[in-house]
């Protein structure tokens, strides 16, 4: 078996040859060793990190930005977000905080990225 | 009306005037930086995806979190910041002193005198009347940023399918964006036989989502009345569109990437010498404009792709302030121009005899290319760079020569040209 790769890792993007021997995977084309990393876990894991933003109440602004803190796996993505879109969080939040806890027993929390005050108009 | 004196007036609270506004307050300035944003952070604030600060703060961040850090480093070295403020007017009196008229709600009018100001304003998408496309009027038509405003700091979606014109990263970022919000981006469209994004943001935002991009594509027709209802596309040859090529793809929403503008017109104002090449400021090598006193940094200066590098770009102008308000200034003594297969070097002057950075935007795609410094007929300076990408900016350090009275900068191709 034979796939054709971008590296994402940098912005030299490097084409990538991966070859399957009925093994393993051998990699070339890559210009670093961070390609082959980057190959073999695209290969067998692909993972990427999510961003989103998700409804904060009791503050002035409408919403909160979110992220997975590691590379999610990219298969499981959709299911996430559509559970994800029906949280939100409550003022005050801080930079940081876990949002949702170890989501499907990854291991992998979604955190807020900006901190979030109580509004005082009431 | 109100009256304040300061070191230093910043204006935008961005990554730029952020950086500038910690490295003039930790050197014992008062220093005030002046945002019309509710919140610090500038434009960082609604990039909510990752990618940031890799170089700066070593660590890979998301855009708020980038500017969280900005901010607090800021506001720890002893910076005002005036937020929900709007600078209306700014000029240099007779005695050198720099007088910003700063309007706001809550505080009314004030009149800040500063001894140095930097300008920090970054810039402004280009938009459908820059491009002059053909068509009804429909609503349902943004600049990519203001779609991705609308959907990351206000929490409202732009529409339900979509086509995004231009393949820069911002519109790229919003494909993935748009697409894990439900919403169907149906194509992105580009006029140029390759992308202008940074081709990763090609893989993880187009290949991974199966959206197609049509290369060397021009957007000929918006159609709809109240809401836009699709656009008409057609390939370009030699830059002209093929009627008889064009075909049709429904959608609700237009979104265009096409190039960012360094916004300048309060620098204008105050007398500011702009450089076509840049649409920024002239500057010295102390970043300083041909209005003595006043500096500029950032995307106001010229567009960056990365954020990283605008932070040290503010920092190395936020010197320049300091060695002014010390009257420590020398006078430049050597041009620096940009030659071939550059569009633009900055800063446009230096010092002989001392070392310089300099930041250069390609115009040519290529692999093993070599950057090299002339003055007069002798080669002074030579380096390669690896993969040049009009996408990336290149940022070099040079011994300017002793006795140079000009530099000029040349990119030349490697063999594996694209």
């Amino acid at each position: 078996m034979k796939k054709e790769l971008i590296c994402i890792v940098c912005p030299r993007s490097c084409h990538l040859t991966a070859e399957h021997d009925g093994e393993n995977w051998n990699i070339s084309g890559n210009m670093c060793p961070r390609g082959k990393v980057y190959a073999l876990q695209e290969l067998t894991d692909p993972r990427r990190v999510v961003t989103a933003v998700i409804p904060c109440r009791n503050s002035l602004q409408e919403v909160i930005p979110v992220r997975t803190d590691q590379p999610f796996p990219k298969k499981e993505i959709a299911s996430l977000l559509n559970r994800l879109y029906k949280m939100s969080a409550a003022a005050p939040v801080k930079t940081g905080e876990i949002i949702w806890e170890n989501v499907d027993n990854s291991g992998i929390n979604i955190i807020a990225t900006e901190s979030r005050d109580i509004r005082k108009d009431g | 009306m109100n009256e304040r004196m300061v070191d230093v007036a910043v204006i935008g609270a961005g990554a730029a005037g952020l950086a500038a506004a910690t490295v003039t307050a930790n050197a014992g300035c008062s220093t005030v930086v002046i945002d019309r944003e509710k919140f610090p952070g500038g434009i960082l604030r609604q990039c909510i995806h990752n990618g940031f600060g890799l170089r700066y703060f070593k660590e890979e961040l998301t855009g708020p979190e980038y500017a969280g850090r900005a901010a607090g480093k800021c506001l720890d070295a002893g910076a005002e910041l005036w937020l929900d403020h709007t600078v209306s007017n700014l000029k240099r009196t007779d005695d050198g002193l720099l007088v910003l008229d700063v309007l706001s709600a809550e505080t009314g009018v004030t009149r800040l005198t500063a001894k140095a100001v930097m300008l920090a304003m970054g810039c402004r998408e280009r938009n459908r009347g820059n491009l002059a496309i053909p068509g009804s009027r429909p609503a349902g038509v943004f600049t990519a940023g203001t779609a991705q405003k609308l959907l990351n700091s206000v929490g409202v979606l732009p529409g339900k399918s979509a086509v995004i014109v231009g393949s820069g990263d911002i519109g790229l970022i919003m494909a993935r964006r748009l697409t894990w919000c439900g919403i169907k981006v149906k194509a992105v469209v580009e006029i140029m036989p390759h992308p202008s994004g940074l081709t990763r943001n090609i893989v993880q935002c187009l290949n991974d989502f199966d959206i197609p991009l049509y290369l060397g594509h021009a957007v000929v027709n918006i159609c709809g009345k109240n809401r836009v209802s699709g656009v008409d596309i057609a390939p370009l040859a030699d830059g002209i569109p093929q009627d008889e090529k064009t075909f049709h793809i429904d959608c609700d929403t237009l979104l265009f990437s096409v190039g960012l503008i360094p916004e300048n017109e309060l620098s204008v104002t105050a007398g500011v010498t702009l450089d076509l090449a840049t649409g920024g400021a002239k500057v010295t090598s102390g970043y300083e404009t041909d209005v003595p006193g006043i500096f500029a940094a950032g995307n106001v200066l010229h567009v960056h792709d990365l954020v990283d590098f605008v932070s040290e770009e503010a920092e190395r102008a936020a010197k320049g302030v300091l060695q002014y308000l010390k009257k420590e200034t020398t006078a430049d003594n050597c041009r620096a121009a940009a030659g071939k297969n550059l569009k633009y070097v900055v800063p446009g002057s230096c010092r002989a005899g001392e070392k310089q950075l300099f930041s250069f935007r390609p115009l040519i795609v290529t692999d093993g290319g070599k950057l090299t410094a002339k003055c007069g007929d002798d080669v002074v300076f030579t380096q390669r760079i690896p993969f040049v990408r009009p996408a990336e900016m290149i940022a070099v350090e040079v011994d300017v020569p002793e006795n140079a009275a000009g530099i000029t900068f040349e990119l030349h191709p490697g063999e594996v040209s694209k």
